[in-house]
């Protein structure tokens, strides 16, 4: 007896282990960390000569900014590369044209050194002009390279006066180029013009605005900020609708991105097999000042110009983004049958007024994903299973019928004296 | 004797029966199926393990866009910290058979005056950001310029297993929420806000459960969303407690009406005064001859 049951036992003992280990193995294997690019944060500093106004909890808006970046330096994430640039710093001449050159790159971006970046900060003094134009674009250049995440978080307590390009249209022609660049603003006592001007900075790249009267929501702030860099999401990939569905680019899973012109069309071509089922969803944002009503669509067509599905989305008033979504199953076939190519095409009924600039075209994100495609339902119930009182009631009259029925003929059978 | 004891058992049957019907609560069916598995784009799978990684606490920020949506599971209530004229992402699973309701409370610091009403929204989209109906609840609401607090809510419809691609029915997979101040005076702009959402949801006791089954509506390029325990198995819905206990009742109903309508049968049992039975009547019986009804019965 004994014999028989020890390698029951064992085998009972190797199924626990295995049960044991198991999930643990295999959660081990989902944990491990993937390599991910550094994301890169550059800070950029107004030093110019208004700073020095008195008015944030009684220090200077200097000091509040210096006191917030020594916090910020200390809790940075130690994975996040970060760079400090500082705007009308050094010229404290009256000349405008140099003046509105005064950006300099007082820290770089890279692996950070706190008490260097400290030291540097500390050295900073109100000066000069408010060059935010110049020093968006120089920011951005100091950004460039790697994969990660770019953030700038624009710190200052004026507008751009240099001119002629509006501080705002250069943020969207960086955002444009497919640098994948977020643009915080933090306007510190902010009046109307600087106010419009920072939350169109912070609207043309995606970023957000913040009105800051204390030091303490300063500090805390720019560290959200920083920290935000530090997401983990995909990055999408540039590409290029067409304008036929012909001469569209041909599009796998991932995430998509795309600039497209207001009330403008574009075709992108997605190859489905059978058994599977397309999912494509869009986003246009609109990152400038647009008319009050909008909308977004989204179809999908066959190559011969068939629509076979389509979702549209309208809308008013303020927004980010306007959105639609669809999906295409389908169904499965042989193997020899060969993927059908779907065109999507993506439009847009955005309108802007006379004023604003209508290049660079609309951010458009574009995500497609191919899943698994379900099975035809029999019915439109569950497994064809029934539901409710009304169910129970004719089930149980059925019953009652029968049973009467069979019941009487029973009867009958026995006062007629057959057997049973 | 024996109908005595029959009597109670069929009654306890009936009950048991029934008590399977009043038990509607989906029961812990769950299981993946191996069709919830899709390939991840490259850089997916790290941004799941980046959210995995703070997935006990509840969030404390809020993304900015569908793409760095913040994941809340349901019942937690998530905050951030923002300015007034961001918008705030977070996104969460919702199952089949579920009505989700959110509810998003934003809070005004007192530090920070205000200068007039504004005026709020939550919107929710689903796994393929196609805005969602609510049926009811407050969507939109204009808080006073002295308010502290405003509070949104928005109930869905139920979760469905399947639709036809053309309805924008909503599907099992995850769902965005997005918070967003829609009107306010320009001078409010940027003055900081705090904001709670939560997602709550409760059964529907199989009254939408449909057949067929699409893989739940989650996309790979973004975090793996999923319910704490998995996605549900598409093998259960309450409908089979209703149906099997509807032939149970069918059943028990049938062997009731048949004792009924058939009358009692003692063919051996003793027989109890005052139940009048026919006596068989012989073979050989006239009517003609001495009429005697009660000659079987002699006390």
């Amino acid at each position: 007896m004994i014999m028989r049951k020890l390698p029951t036992a064992g085998a009972v003992c190797g199924l626990l282990t295995l049960l044991a280990c198991g999930p643990l193995a295999t959660g081990a294997a989902a944990d491990e960390p993937a390599a991910q690019p550094a994301p890169k944060v550059e800070l950029v500093l107004d030093v110019s000569g208004s700073m020095r106004a008195r008015d944030i909890d009684g220090q200077s808006r200097m000091s509040a900014a210096k006191q917030a970046f020594d916090d910020v330096l200390d809790s940075t994430p130690p994975d996040v590369q970060l760079g400090i640039r500082t705007l009308g710093a050094d010229y404290p001449g009256n000349n405008r044209k140099t003046g509105c050159k005064d950006t300099r790159q007082l820290y770089p971006v890279g692996p950070l050194n706190r008490t260097e970046a400290k030291a540097a900060v500390a050295t900073l003094a109100p000066t000069g002009w408010t060059p935010i134009g110049p020093a968006l674009l120089a920011a951005a250049a100091d950004l460039k390279g790697g994969d990660g995440t770019r953030r700038m978080v624009l710190i200052t307590d004026g507008e751009d006066t240099c001119g002629p390009t509006n501080p705002c249209d250069v943020a969207r022609e960086i955002a444009a180029q497919g640098v994948h660049l977020v643009i915080d603003t933090l306007g510190l006592i902010p009046d109307a013009s600087t106010r419009n001007q920072l939350s169109c900075i912070a609207g043309a790249t995606g970023g957000s605005y913040t009105t800051v009267q204390h030091r303490q929501q300063l500090t805390s702030k720019v560290k959200q900020l920083v920290g935000r860099s530090d997401e983990r999401t995909v990055t999408p990939v540039a590409t290029q609708g067409a304008a036929t569905c012909d001469t569209a680019p041909e599009l796998k899973q991932g995430l998509w991105t795309d600039r497209e012109m207001f009330s403008e069309n574009r075709w992108y071509r997605v190859q489905v097999k059978p058994g599977q089922e397309l999912r494509a969803s869009v986003s246009v944002a609109d990152d400038r000042a647009v008319n009050a009503n909008y909308g977004v669509l989204l179809r999908g067509v066959t190559v011969h110009g068939r629509e076979i599905v389509r979702d549209d989305e309208g809308g008013t008033g303020r927004t980010d983004a306007v959105s639609a979504g669809i999906r295409y199953p389908k169904p499965s076939a042989d193997s020899d049958t060969p993927a059908e190519t779907v065109c999507l095409q993506v439009g847009n009924s955005f309108s802007a007024p006379a004023s604003v600039k209508t290049t660079p075209g609309l951010p458009v994100e574009l995500s497609i994903d191919l899943v698994k495609s379900p099975d035809q339902p029999s019915d439109v119930a569950f497994f064809g299973l029934g539901r409710g009182w009304w169910l129970l009631g004719t089930l149980a009259l059925t019953g009652a019928v029968l049973g009467l029925f069979t019941g009487w003929i029973a009867r009958w059978r026995l006062n007629t004296g057959r057997a049973l | 004797m024996r109908t005595r004891t029959r009597r109670p058992m069929a009654s306890l049957l009936a009950a048991a029966g029934l008590a399977g019907l009043a038990v509607l609560v989906a029961p812990a069916a769950r299981a993946d199926d191996s069709a919830t598995t899709t390939p991840a784009t490259p850089g997916a799978s790290a941004s799941a393990s980046g959210s995995s990684s703070s997935d006990d606490a509840p969030p404390t920020e809020a993304g900015t866009n569908f793409r760095t949506a913040t994941p809340v599971k349901q019942g937690q209530q998530a905050t951030a910290s923002a300015s007034t004229g961001d918008y705030l992402y977070w996104t969460f699973p919702a199952d089949t058979g579920q009505n989700v309701t959110v509810k998003a409370t934003v809070t005004f610091p007192s530090t920070a005056a205000r200068h007039g009403a504004s005026t709020w929204q939550i919107d929710v989209y689903d796994g393929l950001r196609r805005r969602q109906p609510c049926r009811y609840g407050m969507q939109t609401r204009t808080a006073a310029a002295d308010a502290t607090t405003v509070e949104l809510a928005c109930t869905l419809r139920a979760v469905r297993s399947f639709a036809e691609p053309w309805s924008n029915d909503p599907l099992r997979g995850a769902y965005y929420l997005r918070l967003a101040v829609l009107d306010m005076p320009q001078t409010d702009l940027g003055l900081p806000v705090q904001a709670a959402i939560t997602a709550n949801s409760h059964g529907t006791a199989g009254r939408q459960a449909v057949d067929g089954s699409v893989t739940p509506v989650v996309t790979a390029n973004g975090p793996d969303l999923a319910p704490s325990g998995g996605w549900a198995g598409t093998w259960w819905s309450p409908r089979w407690l209703w149906t099997g206990g509807g032939g149970l009742l069918a059943v028990l109903v049938a062997l009731g009406a048949h004792r009924l309508a058939r009358g009692p049968v003692r063919p051996f049992g003793p027989r109890t005064a005052g139940e009048p039975v026919r006596p068989r009547e012989p073979a050989g019986y006239s009517g003609s001859s001495g009429y005697s009804g009660n000659s079987g019965y002699t006390d």
